[in-house]
């Protein structure tokens, strides 16, 4: 006999709803219009609630944990300045197409628009950065609202998803009954791959001499990352990632070209500068892959597998455009390559050979000094040391670039940074929300100075949970990014760059009482990162770096990718 | 160029809103714009009006497919063939001197005297853009005091429908 539904308040409704979408893990912050809900968690006893010290940490937690995990990553926050403090956090999700639901408070409905205390029209000041969002008018749709909320936050192109909850929605009473699926006449995410599309993408490689395959965030959102070790294996072509593919193609492949870019490495941005035919694979032709757009890749064909419409031929135009899901595709293209007859391994030896050739010309360098620490020396430790199985975050900057730039990542989910939106403040409660998915991993947030201190009250959040997330700072007392375009384009006119006072970061973390650690010569650094490791809490690791080092090879803004400046 | 798209929303909250937002966060631009519910109230029919080449109609059409309340876009413009229309109302000084061409213009335009007062009239006049804007040309010079047009709305010839 089915059971009768049971009259249940909005804030019940809300954690049964959570439990029945198996969520394990909420972070949040309480306030004013949210009472009647943290009263029921408190109740449950679950899910899991970790409590954050600003909002904008609890997005970015989420977002870490969507981005370690592959899962719907949660937030909850009060209405009002909690709900404005998620914006950068949902702005930043929304760039880089990372499923999070975030569950904002809002006064009664019968005050809304009247500026009460604490309102503010939080689905109007994000619309322009969410996938969706839904203002909840009425206890009886919040059920329904929450499922279809985690349903477009996972499905087609990912991005967060806003449900904004007046108190009295929390209050009154409706049946519960949550749905089993759901189903929206106006949002059908195509998932199929065209079967004829796929025959153009596979006679496209076949004729192809010099091919390379262009790998963006989309691929680790796809989980497609074994098939495409066997496109790139079955075919020979090499592959090159945007900063948010990284992971998706282990760094010691030898058909790995590295990343592309402003930042990107000499053969990746000469292969796709000469190739013939460039298949993107889930990447969006940014502007800081591309360069002059004018002049990017421009003696190739180019296909384009995405799951959002908007981004084929938005940028570039496109010759094989391929709307699908990325797993489904390439699972039809690997069945289509191997019907082929072709020599895969020796159709293209005499590019692979050109892109060897390139490879010895310009590897990724930098001039090591007896005494004085490296930034890109620090990452290759952490490399070193973690042998590459940890989780990544980086702030941005030139923090961000090194450690794109001298990780060794062998696998997807383990390199989390913001690549669209480029926030400052990400990596740390990034790596917490991270930590919080795998607490017997070791997650490794390589900072900067000047970022880690835009969210660095995290650290009280780590302590309160036990976890040992290691910050290590890249420390050069400037805003490095900023300092280095300053240098190069602005006559070395360092304008408010300089952040001439800073905390004792030692102390700091020990006020906290984590484990501060202070590292000046280079060979400090190694032991220090073990001492962290052992530690298992939270660490910052205070690097002393030289001052003045710069990130290379640069594409200067708006210049060709192979206008490289070397060094 | 100018291109005419119909669009089919749920009728929820916000979901004006959300196009707007789209068009002026992306630098589209919109001519015009009209909305109503339609014969199913759970749903509202826009007839938008923008402009551009190609590419970015192309990119237009794209992205209002992708907001989660849109059911349906047609580009009549470039897909279809299709008839349109609009209403204007144009209220004038009625003088003496000039109430009997107000009329003749009127009847030429096939319109309808909608409101008279002792010193104006209220003219509405529907037809294609082209002869709501020619008919606004003709009774300009006999002093117009404030137009209000409704914006394009349009429909498939044949059998074809939106939804």
């Amino acid at each position: 006999m089915k059971e009768e539904a049971k009259e249940l308040t909005g804030a019940q409704i809300f954690v049964e709803s959570l439990l029945k979408l198996k969520v394990d893990l909420i972070f949040g912050y309480p306030g004013g219009v949210v009472l009647p809900l943290y009263d029921e968690l408190f109740k449950y006893q679950k899910p899991r609630h970790i409590l954050v010290r600003h909002e904008q940490g609890a997005v970015h937690m989420a977002d870490g944990y969507a981005r370690s995990t592959g899962r719907v990553g949660v937030a909850l926050v009060t209405s009002g300045p909690g709900a404005t403090n998620t914006v950068t956090g949902i702005a930043t999700a929304y760039m880089d197409s990372i499923p999070i639901v975030v569950f904002t408070g809002q006064v009664p409905t019968h005050m809304i628009g009247n500026d009460a205390f604490q309102e503010a029209d939080i689905v109007g000041i994000t619309r322009p950065c969410v996938k969706h969002s839904y203002l909840v008018r009425d206890t009886k749709d919040l059920a329904q609202t929450i499922a279809e909320a985690f349903y477009i936050a996972a499905s087609g192109k990912q991005g967060p998803v806003l449900v904004d909850l007046p108190k009295d929605v929390l209050v009154n009473q409706a049946k519960f009954t949550f749905p089993e699926s759901v189903e929206l006449r106006s949002y059908k995410p195509n998932v199929s791959a065209h079967v004829k599309q796929i025959e153009r993408l596979a006679d496209a490689l076949e004729e192809s001499k010099r091919p390379v395959l262009y790998v963006g965030g989309g691929m680790i959102s796809a989980n497609a990352a074994d098939e495409l070790k066997k496109l790139s294996h079955h075919t020979h072509a090499p592959v090159t990632e945007t900063l948010m593919g990284l992971g998706s193609f282990p760094t010691a492949d030898p058909l790995q070209l590295g990343m592309l870019g402003m930042h990107g490495t000499y053969r990746a941005n000469m292969a796709v500068s000469h190739c013939d035919l460039l298949v993107a694979l889930g990447a969006r032709f940014d502007d800081r892959v591309t360069g002059k757009i004018d002049e990017f890749a421009p003696h190739a064909k180019k296909a384009h597998v995405d799951i959002d419409p908007t981004s084929i031929s938005k940028n570039v135009k496109v010759d094989i455009p391929v709307v699908s899901d990325l797993k489904d595709a390439l699972k039809k293209l690997n069945t289509e390559i191997a019907k082929r007859k072709a020599d895969w391994r020796h159709k293209h030896e005499d590019w692979l050979a050109q892109i060897a050739e390139w490879k010895a010309a310009n590897k990724m360098r930098y001039q090591p000094k007896k005494n004085i620490i490296k930034p890109q020396f620090v990452v290759e430790e952490i490399d070193r040391i973690t042998g590459g199985d940890a989780i990544f975050t980086t702030e941005v900057g030139q923090n961000q670039m090194w450690a794109a730039q001298f990780l060794k990542l062998n696998r997807p989910r383990t390199f989390l940074t913001s690549g669209g939106l480029g926030t400052m403040g990400y990596g740390f409660p990034a790596a917490i929300g991270a930590q919080a998915a795998f607490p017997d991993k070791i997650v490794i947030d390589i900072a900067g100075d000047a970022s880690i201190q835009m969210n660095i009250q995290e650290l009280g959040t780590a302590m309160q949970y036990r976890l040992p997330v290691i910050v290590v700072i890249l420390n050069n007392g400037f805003l490095g990014m900023v300092r280095q375009w300053q240098q190069l384009f602005h006559g070395r006119r360092y304008a408010y760059s300089c952040t001439e006072f800073q905390p004792d970061f030692v102390k700091l973390a020990e006020s906290y009482g984590a484990l501060g650690l202070r590292v000046e010569k280079p060979e400090e650094v190694g032991p220090s990162l073990e001492r962290a490791i052992a530690a298992r809490k939270p660490t910052l690791i205070d690097c002393v770096v030289d001052r003045e080092e710069n990130v290379y090879p640069m594409v200067p803004a708006g210049a060709p990718i192979t206008k490289m400046l070397l060094a | 160029m100018r291109h005419t798209i119909s669009v089919l929303v749920e009728n929820k909250f916000g979901v004006l809103s959300r196009i707007a937002g789209l068009f002026s966060g992306r630098g589209f631009n919109i001519e015009s714009l009209s909305v109503a519910p339609t014969l199913d109230s759970s749903t509202s029919r826009m007839t938008i009006v923008t402009r551009g080449d190609d590419d970015i109609v192309e990119q237009i059409t794209k992205q209002l497919n992708k907001l989660i309340d849109v059911i349906k876009v047609v580009d009549f413009t470039r897909d279809e063939e299709f008839v349109e229309r609009e209403i204007v109302l144009v209220k004038l000084n009625a003088e003496p001197s000039n109430r009997a061409e107000i009329l003749r213009m009127t009847e030429i335009f096939r319109g309808k005297v909608v409101d008279v007062s002792a010193r104006t009239y209220t003219i509405e006049v529907t037809g294609t853009e082209g002869k709501v804007g020619a008919f606004i040309e003709m009774v300009k010079p006999l002093g117009v005091i404030e137009i209000a047009r409704s914006g394009k709305i349009a429909m498939s010839r044949g059998k074809k429908s939106l939804g």
